[in-house]
């Protein structure tokens, strides 16, 4: 048979092109497939896509109190900090009147976002509106709106109110993200530690990461030998240990907390039998629930399961030969199990603990019910930020670093372990 | 050979049962000498993987002693024991290159890194893959991890290397190939070789001895010619070639042969007296296709007639099936010579001596 090469383009036998030819050829498959896909495709964007994109948009957003002070913001931009020591007439003025006519509500809402700024603008700006509208109403200009502001109250006159405009001047602020690390703007627009006793975030991230690394480490320990077992054992025990995984598994997981509850706390199932057997006294009873050890202790047992089955579905295809194998080669069964075993299991471990990890740093329902004060993690904050303060953007900024944590570990384990080795069933 | 004192393996009255209610080898007697290559053949479930689990040190023999270079090792854990093994699927280590898996063994053994570089390097020159060592195994065909496991098994020079099976996963070609590459390796090192198989052929290649499983029991153990030529009852005879059986019953009984009355009053038959005792006894007769002769009486007592059946033309030979006293399953294999001309339906003339029929068990 001739080989023909041919620099020339390749032509079907009715000489239409042949990679052409091909497209159309290939064009009803490829529409049938996306159509196939599209309405996945629609379901994720809507209920995935857009409200993470909101929520990152929502976590650096503050137009909604440049919409209510347009023109006073434009004319603070004038303010020379250095020569004044108070804003210019024009600045005062403006905000007589975009406070006299301004909407209700949007001001109510603007407020709220100036008292995150500095705490004591609600009450002045409220205090001054009601003050503005009389003036208003009766009807009179004021000849200087600086001095009636003062008049009205004198922290009109104190600069570091007017210096917290600072952070809300711009359509985009950083503030969220700098609160929830713990930090603020001051005067000068500098970032700062928050007030001792209003820093929280620090401490609650770095329990969060405590908490998730014992977590993936307790599972870890716990579930090895038990995927072990589950891939070993003959079927009809494996499949009866298997239920015994899965069964917790399909709980409700509010049961499953609760239940811990009754089991960990001082009157409870395992400080009554420590009693009984004369290991503790009675009024040395251990608290085991509402600190961390609670939460520990919960989340562990909760999270078992998405370390074992990866683990699980590992172990399953190591063939039993290649113990035997390196056995039969010389090694001790310890030797065997380090040196053969247990790398062949590292795609389950990786899969398991990253798996464990992620969702234990973003776990809420079992630390807030069990984990007491000093057992709660950073998704607490979050719903009493999203329920109670109703400070959406600190919620998204909480949410958004969350999310670029657990990106940065999913990207350091493709470095390391390659995200093709991740093998979960 | 039978003789403790030289042999290099003995089992001795090994029984081996898993559930306590069956017995997968029962009364197990078997002597290896040193350098010989020993075959265990059998179907399924016949307890020759068992056999070989039991000396690798995987399975507890349930009664007896298995003996290596006259010590017993029954209470010596498998990675002490030096025995090499190429397991069924290779049981290479996914993980580890060739090399590392070569250098495994002798690493666990403590043995310096210029010497298992130099070790290493033989082995995999031993059996032509001097330049793979920084494969891994998944990046090597069938065959080329067939010889890695090889490699593997031999390197640490083992006192005797099992085989379980190690050609099962090949296709016809690499298997046939790969059957003379162990013999000659074996040849070349002359290490001791146990090696399991199903496949009749293959034990008859490789062998210097074949041990006949079946049903737990040795049904014989000797050289494949014997084997193949001299079976000892009906098992053997039908599962090492092809076979051709006829019944019947012991009428005379006269010295090394005797004389038998085919079932359903086709006549008489003159055979070697091997598997029966006395007259009356109820018998199955082998006789070996290639034994039988067409159109040409070369025996005076054995002369009987066939109907053609089915004919297949195989190119060297023509394969015919024939009804002969009842049995249509009689295999005559014809050389294709060019004169025979008959079609499906004529009747034969068949004849045979009386030493190629053997007067079996039933």
């Amino acid at each position: 048979m001739e080989v023909i090469i041919s620099t020339a383009e390749l032509l079907t036998t009715d000489g239409i092109p042949l990679k052409q030819s091909l497209r159309k050829a290939e064009r009803r498959n490829k529409l049938r497939a996306f159509l196939l896909v599209f309405p996945l495709l629609l379901f994720i964007f809507v209920t995935f896509v857009m409200p993470i994109g909101d929520m990152l948009l929502r976590s650096v957003d503050d137009s909604q109190i440049n919409s209510v002070f347009p023109n006073t913001f434009e004319e603070y931009k004038k303010w020379d900090k250095g020569t004044d020591e108070l804003p210019p007439e024009e600045v005062y003025k403006n905000l007589f009147f975009e406070l006299a006519n301004g909407d209700k509500r949007q001001i109510g809402k603007a407020l709220t976002r100036m008292n995150y700024a500095k705490s004591g603008w609600k009450s002045l700006i409220k205090k001054t509106t009601r003050e503005i509208k009389k003036i208003v109403k009766k009807g009179e200009e004021p000849k200087s709106y600086k001095e009636t502001f003062i008049k009205i109250n004198k922290f009109w006159a104190d600069p570091t109110y007017w210096y917290s405009f600072n952070q809300m001047v711009n359509d985009q602020s950083s503030i969220y993200y700098w609160n929830a690390l713990d930090r603020t703007f001051d005067e000068d627009g500098d970032v700062v530690l928050q007030d001792e006793k209003r820093r929280m975030y620090i401490k609650t991230w770095l329990r969060t990461f405590k908490v998730s690394i014992y977590v993936t480490i307790f599972c870890l320990i716990l579930g090895f030998p038990v995927a072990h077992l589950l891939a070993n054992l003959p079927l009809r025990y494996s499949n009866l240990l298997m239920i015994f995984v899965l069964l917790p598994f399909w709980t409700s997981l509010l049961v499953r907390t609760t239940a811990w509850i009754v089991m960990l706390q001082q009157n409870g199932v395992i400080n009554g039998i420590l009693v009984w057997l004369g290991i503790i006294s009675d009024d040395g009873r251990i608290q085991m629930v509402y600190n961390e050890a609670g939460t520990l202790i919960a989340m562990t047992q909760i999270l078992l399961p998405f370390m074992i089955l990866p683990l699980y579905s590992v172990m399953r295809v190591i063939p039993k030969s290649h113990m035997r194998a390196a056995q039969n080669l010389g090694a001790k069964p310890a030797t065997a199990f380090w040196r053969v075993y247990l790398p062949q299991t590292i795609p389950g471990i990786s899969a398991g603990g990253l798996l464990v990890f992620v969702l234990a740093i973003g776990y809420f329902i079992t630390p807030e019910l069990v984990g007491g004060k000093d057992g709660k993690l950073i998704g607490s904050w979050i719903a009493y930020h999203l329920k109670t303060t109703l400070n959406w953007g600190l919620c998204a900024a909480l949410g958004a670093i969350l999310l670029g944590i657990m990106l940065i570990f999913y990207w350091l384990y493709n470095k390391i372990v390659g995200i093709d080795n991740i093998k979960l069933g | 050979m039978n003789d403790t004192s030289q042999s290099f393996v003995k089992f001795e009255k090994i029984d081996k049962s898993y559930d306590g209610e069956v017995l997968v080898v029962k009364n197990l007697n078997l002597d290896i000498a040193k350098g010989e290559f020993v075959t265990m053949l059998g179907p399924s479930g016949s307890g020759k993987t068992t056999t070989l689990m039991m000396l690798a040190g995987f399975e507890t023999p349930t009664n007896g002693e298995i003996f290596l270079d006259t010590k017993p090792i029954s209470k010596i854990p498998p990675y002490e024991r030096e025995i090499g093994m190429v397991f069924q699927n290779y049981a290479l280590f996914p993980h580890m290159t060739v090399a590392e898996n070569l250098s495994f063994p002798l690493e666990v053994r403590k043995i310096s890194k210029p010497d298992i570089k130099e070790k290493v390097q033989k082995a995999l020159d031993m059996v032509e893959l001097g330049n793979f060592g920084t494969r891994f195994p998944a990046q090597l065909s069938g065959g080329q991890q067939q010889r890695v496991a090889l490699a593997r098994a031999l390197v640490f020079e083992p006192r005797l290397v099992l085989m379980d099976e190690p050609l099962g996963a090949l296709d016809k070609n690499l298997r046939e190939q790969m059957q003379y590459e162990i013999k000659h390796i074996h040849d070349r090192i002359g290490i001791t070789v146990v090696y399991v198989t199903h496949d009749q052929s293959e034990a008859l290649t490789m062998s210097n001895r074949i041990a006949v499983f079946n049903d737990g029991v040795v049904q014989q153990l000797s050289t494949p010619d014997i084997l193949y030529e001299k079976p000892e009852n009906s098992f053997v005879a039908k599962f090492i070639g092809e076979n051709n059986t006829l019944n019947g019953v012991v009428r005379e009984v006269n010295g090394s042969s005797c004389t038998v009355e085919l079932d359903g009053g086709f006549g008489m038959v003159k055979a070697l007296k091997i598997n029966v005792n006395e007259v009356g006894e109820k018998t199955q007769l082998s006789i070996r296709p290639e034994r039988v002769s067409i159109d040409n009486s070369i025996s005076d007592s054995n002369n009987f007639l066939g109907k053609i059946e089915e004919l297949i033309y195989l190119g060297d030979h023509i394969r015919a099936r024939l009804d002969v006293c009842g049995n249509n399953e009689f295999i005559v294999k014809v050389p294709n010579e060019g004169s025979f001309n008959h079609k499906e339906g004529d009747e034969l003339k068949l004849s045979w001596n009386s030493e190629d029929v053997r007067a079996l068990d039933l």
